[in-house]
């Protein structure tokens, strides 16, 4: 098990697809929504070494009620300039296509966080600002605060992903299974 | 559980009713499902997969502790009535169970989830045109039942009108339904299955299907059980022999030239709750 904390460097090129992580420092939360808008307007925290969550939390009167990922592949064509820019992680579930794969390469990897586990999450988190109030709950950046938060090196920085070699041997299955009937 | 209601107007105990079975289902996954992830965790061979499952039976002990709703995607809710005899079926039952989906997602609270498909626009209420669903049927006892739905499970589910000579290929449906879902839905998930009916109707089998408990199979379900399992997508597609927790099917009779098919995909956190009106 790795710990790393942020702001991230060339340590997260060494993870391998497969590895167990914590995490600790500070994160911003993005869905579709705050990726057109920091497209268009810019990015509003430091990128350089920085980690992306896709998460749309429960707030209540400031404070984070559940924040757990959401589905990460409804990113797939909005997260290169957050690459580009100097991001050096992306945390979220279900993985991510090809594209988003050869971004990562050399440069940042993607880390998933058990999908569903929002009080969990929200109870390593804590709230430290906001950006984009005005998208709403879901959809504003919000800055936030963990400390160790588990997580599996679903992409690394050379390619290897998870999620495709998992998708591939599924596939095997299906058709050896169904197709030779 | 029973509850007797604070306000005695027909609406108003609905929106009670309706307020306390989201927050039971929002905040505690029934026990048939929680028996299953446990007897999943209790067999799963995959390292990853384990340490998934693990994660997953400690976020519902703690939201359970906290009292908070044990996913951010508190979903839309899907709401099941039974109306008795006596009780006159007008308006002012959907408007109480409106209400009670106003009240419980200022208090639990729920995220705001729905919006205009067009423009986005959020109703800031979880209510809005055709929002909630809610399904009537005639029955011995006032109840409300409510299943709430999150949208990366929802978004996985398909239908398919199947030729009439494709009923043995029913399992490779819903097998593929997963194939293409991959880890998107949050498995291991709970696959409602419905057969037979019409376009419509299906759809509605294959939801209510989720509403059946998912700790016994009949030999067909665990069939397709098993197929799903053989993929390996495994928790949250990190792997695994756990990518199924349970199918359920509800049949209709159909037309002879047709063969619905649907499968609604549920993730491990299969949320719902039922609340009888005490008169």
């Amino acid at each position: 098990m790795t710990d790393l904390t942020t702001p991230l460097g060339d340590e997260v090129l060494s993870l391998r697809a497969g590895d167990r992580v914590t995490l600790s420092g500070a994160i911003y939360t993005a869905r579709d929504e705050a990726h057109l808008r920091m497209m268009e307007e810019g990015i509003p925290f430091d990128p350089k070494g920085a980690v992306v969550y896709h998460c749309g939390p429960v707030v209540q009167n400031g404070r984070l009620v559940v924040a757990g990922p959401t589905t990460s592949a409804r990113m797939n064509t909005l997260t290169g300039f957050l690459i580009d820019a100097g991001v050096r992680a992306l945390i979220g579930k279900g993985g991510m296509e090809p594209e988003v794969v050869e971004q990562l390469r050399g440069r940042a990897v993607y880390l998933a966080l058990t999908g569903g586990c929002a009080a969990l999450a929200a109870d390593r988190m804590r709230l430290s600002g906001v950006y984009f109030e005005n998208l709403g709950m879901a959809e504003a950046v919000w800055a936030i605060q963990i400390d160790r938060l588990p997580l599996t090196v679903g992409i690394d920085a050379h390619g290897g992903d998870l999620f495709r070699t998992v998708r591939e041997k599924a596939k095997a299955q299906f058709h050896q299974r169904f197709n030779n009937r | 559980m029973m509850v007797h209601p604070a306000d005695s107007t027909l609406p108003g105990a609905l929106a009670d009713a309706t307020e306390r079975a989201l927050a039971e289902a929002e905040i505690r996954l029934p026990r048939d499902v929680l028996a299953a992830l446990e007897r999943a965790a209790a067999v799963e061979r995959d390292e990853i997969a384990r340490s998934e499952l693990a994660t997953i039976l400690e976020n519902i002990a703690l939201a359970e502790e906290r009292q908070v709703p044990i996913c951010q995607d508190t979903g839309v809710p899907v709401v099941y009535l039974t109306l008795p005899p006596d009780i006159p079926f007008t308006p002012s039952i959907f408007e109480g169970v409106r209400e009670g989906v106003r009240r419980a997602t200022a208090r639990i609270p729920l995220r705001p989830n729905v919006v205009d498909p067009i423009t986005r626009r959020n109703t800031g209420d979880n209510t809005g045109v055709g929002m909630p669903a809610v399904h009537v049927t005639p029955g011995d006892r006032l109840t409300v039942t409510v299943l709430p739905k999150g949208a990366g499970s929802e978004n996985a589910s398909r239908i398919g009108m199947l030729l009439p000579s494709q009923a043995s290929g029913i399992p490779r449906f819903v097998a593929e339904t997963m194939l293409i879902a991959g880890g998107r839905p949050c498995p291991p998930v709970i696959l409602g299955v419905g057969i037979g009916g019409t376009f419509d109707t299906v759809a509605a089998l294959a939801k209510e299907a989720l509403l059946l408990p998912v700790d016994t199979m009949d030999d067909y379900e665990q069939e397709i059980c098993d197929a799903v399992n053989t993929l390996g997508i495994g928790p949250m597609g990190l792997g695994g022999d756990t990518t199924a927790l349970s199918v359920k099917v509800k049949r209709a009779d159909c037309h002879t030239a047709s063969l619905p098919v649907a499968v609604n995909v549920q993730c491990w956190a299969c949320r719902r709750a039922t609340v009888e009106v005490q008169r």
